[in-house]
């Protein structure tokens, strides 16, 4: 009797990890977005690194005629070398640069961004990455170029900017209008 | 051309696994059942045919076959030759059928190695190895074939990842791999041995050096992962607690507390069911490292493919071997014999039960601390980060007397002994560890609650694995791995606790002070390379004494287009100098990180200790 008790906890307790671990699979399908889609949720909410209020991303794309949505993160890698071309984006006159702090604490974030400087106009936090990947975000970083006037994406990059992109960037702004 | 050979192989593997397998029920009827003459050569074939599609495999990637996929995706023919070959199995589908060919050449050792133990023994581990083997044929076939055609062929390939462009790394995977799939065999064997009724001194004795193997790969897998991340990284640590160094310390572990186990079924026939768990264990455990670092349910750098399908297959292969396994066990497990040796409580048959315990207590941290958040956030929907803070809190109190146990253990006879054991002369070891560790904080000014008596503990170890080499009792490869143990944890802590970093941003000319030392950033240079263009800057760090240059780079690598920073790394007997540098922005300042890391390579150094005492122990047997 003692063996067939231990048995049946022991299948048991397979049996539930097994499904547990199911789940967990089947949740990163969540994680994988349609990048095709070139609208996206502009009313999503978020609250700002440096303050307590909390914005909207309609509100964040009033000012100038682009905007850069960066998704970063401090323990990101390939974020800190590509930081300094994100400075470099910040001279021009008619993009808006928003930063997305992707699942980061905020100590960290602060501390990356008075490391490195700032190169963001707005800085939004995403501590649980829901709105990232409601944005269509692979990983980090992860750069979004949006039309303020239309609404619609431009251009995505996955993975960090480098001089090549900086230029593509450059040239559809220059472009455009 | 090389696709089909590949594939075709694998096919012809597929089909020799399939009849064996079935041929083992018509086998089990016969009473001399051997293995010889079909089953030999179904093996063998399978065998080769493995053999065969690898090396298709590397000469697709040293000829750069842009018509096979998984080339496209993971090489280019501006790489060194050496790391083409070692991008066949620095990607998700080279790396499974790296498994498979060592999941088939070890069973392959395995039948030809144990001639003289009893067929039914062999058959049924052969038996059980096949399943294994099986259930990888038709995992890398249908869903991560490595041999995928790509048409129209493209003229470049999108590179490796720069990253993983670094010897350590290159051979990383292929040794690690040895060692998980060196518990495979102690999986079927094991589980053989219950079913046959054979689990025994002669199990135990034959096994022992399968455990032996596994667990040298193991480390030295372990080991070769810490120098990479050490060096290529540019964190300036060794061990992070990422979820995919975790997998592999897990089994780790299980193994050492296997192989403690196995030494005394072997000498004293006690503890049968144990080794028969611990087995399992393992080789759960190693699967299980398999799932979280190829399904994509962990984020990391380890992390290659996240596509779904695959997780699910492995998982439920996982869990098909798990459940068939605790079946066999509990169905069996009367066929065990069970010895009830009364024991004392102070002899070695104690010290080995206490060490497992340990050890069972740190894989316990380990897992949960692994595979917590992942429950968590499926069951929650909450998402928990798990840090070193967590594994240092759990497992540091413990390590005391850990430590304690293992410089008394080794020297207790078996059965009995006399409590008096524990000598003057362990005392005097006892207090000389207190006054030197005393001394030591003193000096360094460091006082948190668990330092004292870790050093103590660490530093009566150390001096008692010394003192062991002068007495003959005991056998030298015992002996070299717990002082390379005892070094290793002492390096671990000198260097925790002397660890210096210095960080600020400077440019062209700049010269900051930091403790005792000058650091001038005197020059810049750009390098053109085969496959990167490199940013090498000149540091140099002046002390009393001497002055050191260091030439951290940053590399931007072609393709995939990549920027990496590498360190340098200035290592001498007692300290290395770890510098790094970062661009800032482009108004001539970088971000500089300098790091003084006391007794790193007494880390390395090791880890090589404690392998090499379990090589030894194999060469000394077999010569």
């Amino acid at each position: 009797m003692v063996k067939n008790i231990k048995l049946i906890a022991v299948v048991f307790l397979v049996i539930v990890s097994f499904f547990i671990l199911l789940k967990g699979l089947n949740k990163t399908n969540i994680y994988s977005p349609n990048l095709n889609s070139s609208k996206i949720d502009f009313n999503f909410k978020a609250k700002f690194l440096y303050s307590d209020e909390e914005t909207t991303l309609y509100e964040l794309l009033n000012d100038k005629d682009f905007s850069i949505i960066n998704i970063w993160a401090s323990w990101c890698l390939p974020c800190r070398d590509e930081h300094s071309f994100l400075l470099n984006l910040k001279s021009l006159d008619k993009l808006n640069m928003i930063g997305i702090n992707y699942k980061d604490s905020e100590i960290n974030a602060k501390k990356f961004i008075k490391e490195l400087g700032n190169p963001y106009s707005k800085i939004v936090v995403d501590p649980s990455g829901v709105n990232s990947i409601e944005l269509g975000a692979y990983g980090v970083p992860e750069t979004i170029l949006i039309n303020n006037q239309s609404k619609i994406i431009l251009k995505k990059y996955i993975g960090p900017i480098n001089n090549e992109k900086l230029t593509e960037i450059k040239n559809i702004i220059n472009n455009e209008n | 051309m090389l696709n089909q050979i590949g594939n075709y192989s694998l096919y012809i593997a597929l089909l020799s696994s399939i009849l064996i397998i079935i041929q083992y029920p018509i086998l089990l009827n016969k009473n001399n059942i051997n293995v010889s003459g079909r089953i030999f050569s179904l093996l063998s074939i399978q065998s080769l045919m493995i053999i065969v599609s690898f090396i298709a495999l590397i000469i697709a990637f040293i000829i750069s076959d842009f018509s096979n996929e998984t080339v496209y995706n993971n090489s280019h023919t501006s790489k060194p030759l050496f790391y083409k070959i070692s991008g066949t199995w620095g990607n998700h589908e080279g790396s499974l059928l790296l498994w498979l060919l060592v999941l088939s050449i070890f069973l392959f050792i395995f039948i030809i190695t144990s001639k003289n133990l009893s067929s039914k023994y062999r058959i049924l581990t052969l038996f059980f190895q096949q399943i294994i083997i099986l259930g990888f044929l038709l995992f890398i076939l249908f869903t991560s074939n490595p041999f995928m055609n790509l048409y129209p062929i493209p003229n470049e390939g999108t590179g490796l990842n720069p990253i993983l462009q670094d010897p350590a790394l290159a051979i990383h995977p292929p040794i690690l791999y040895l060692g998980y799939v060196g518990t495979s065999i102690i999986f079927s064997s094991s589980l053989a041995a219950l079913v046959s009724g054979s689990v025994n001194k002669t199990w135990a004795k034959h096994i022992k050096n399968w455990v032996l193997v596994s667990w040298i790969f193991l480390s030295i897998g372990i080991l070769l992962g810490s120098i990479w991340a050490y060096y290529e990284l540019g964190w300036g640590g060794f061990w992070f607690w990422d979820p995919v160094e975790n997998v592999s310390l897990m089994p780790w572990f299980c193994l050492t507390a296997l192989f403690h186990t196995i030494l005394i079924l072997e000498k004293r026939e006690i503890f049968h069911s144990w080794a028969v768990i611990l087995s399992i264990t393992t080789f759960s455990l190693s699967m299980s490292g398999t799932f979280l670092v190829r399904s994509g349910i962990l984020n990391s750098i380890h992390t290659f493919a996240n596509d779904p399908s695959r997780g699910v297959f492995i998982l439920c292969f996982l869990f098909i071997l798990i459940s068939l396994s605790i079946f066999i066990y509990f169905f069996y497990q009367n066929k065990i014999k069970n010895n009830f040796i009364k024991t004392y409580i102070v002899s070695k048959e104690t010290a080995v039960l206490v060490n497992n315990l340990f050890m069972m207590f740190f894989l316990s941290v380990v897992l949960i601390g692994t595979v917590y958040p992942i429950f968590l956030e499926v069951i929650n929907n909450e998402k928990i980060s798990v840090g070193p803070p967590f594994y240092h809190k759990l497992i540091v109190p413990f390590m005391i007397p850990f430590l304690i146990f293992m410089a008394i253990g080794p020297n207790l006879n078996w059965l009995k002994d006399k409590i008096n054991k524990i000598n003057l002369q362990q005392l005097l070891f006892f207090i000389l560890s207190i006054i030197v560790s005393y001394i030591f904080l003193k000096k360094v000014g460091i006082s948190y609650l668990f330092s004292l008596p870790l050093f103590i503990a660490s530093f009566f170890l150390f001096f008692i694995t010394i003192k062991d080499f002068s007495v003959k009792k005991t056998n030298l490869s015992q002996k070299i791995s717990h002082f390379g143990f005892s070094l290793f944890i002492l390096s671990v802590l000198i260097n925790g606790v002397l660890a210096k970093e210095y960080s600020s941003n400077m440019k062209i000319g700049d010269e900051r002070k930091f403790l005792n030392k000058t650091i001038k950033f005197e020059s810049l240079q750009i390098n053109q390379s085969k496959n990167y263009q490199s940013l090498e800057a000149n540091f140099k760090i002046t002390d009393k004494n001497n002055s050191i240059n260091l030439k951290p780079e940053i590399r931007v690598y072609d393709q995939p287009q990549t920027i990496t920073s590498e360190a340098d790394i200035e290592t001498t007997l007692y300290s290395d100098n770890f510098l790094v540098f970062n661009i800032l922005k482009n108004d001539g300042f970088y971000n500089v990180r300098y790091q003084i890391k006391p007794f790193m390579v007494w880390i390395w150094i090791s880890i090589i200790l404690i392998s090499f005492g379990g090589i030894l122990s194999i060469v000394k047997k077999n010569g």
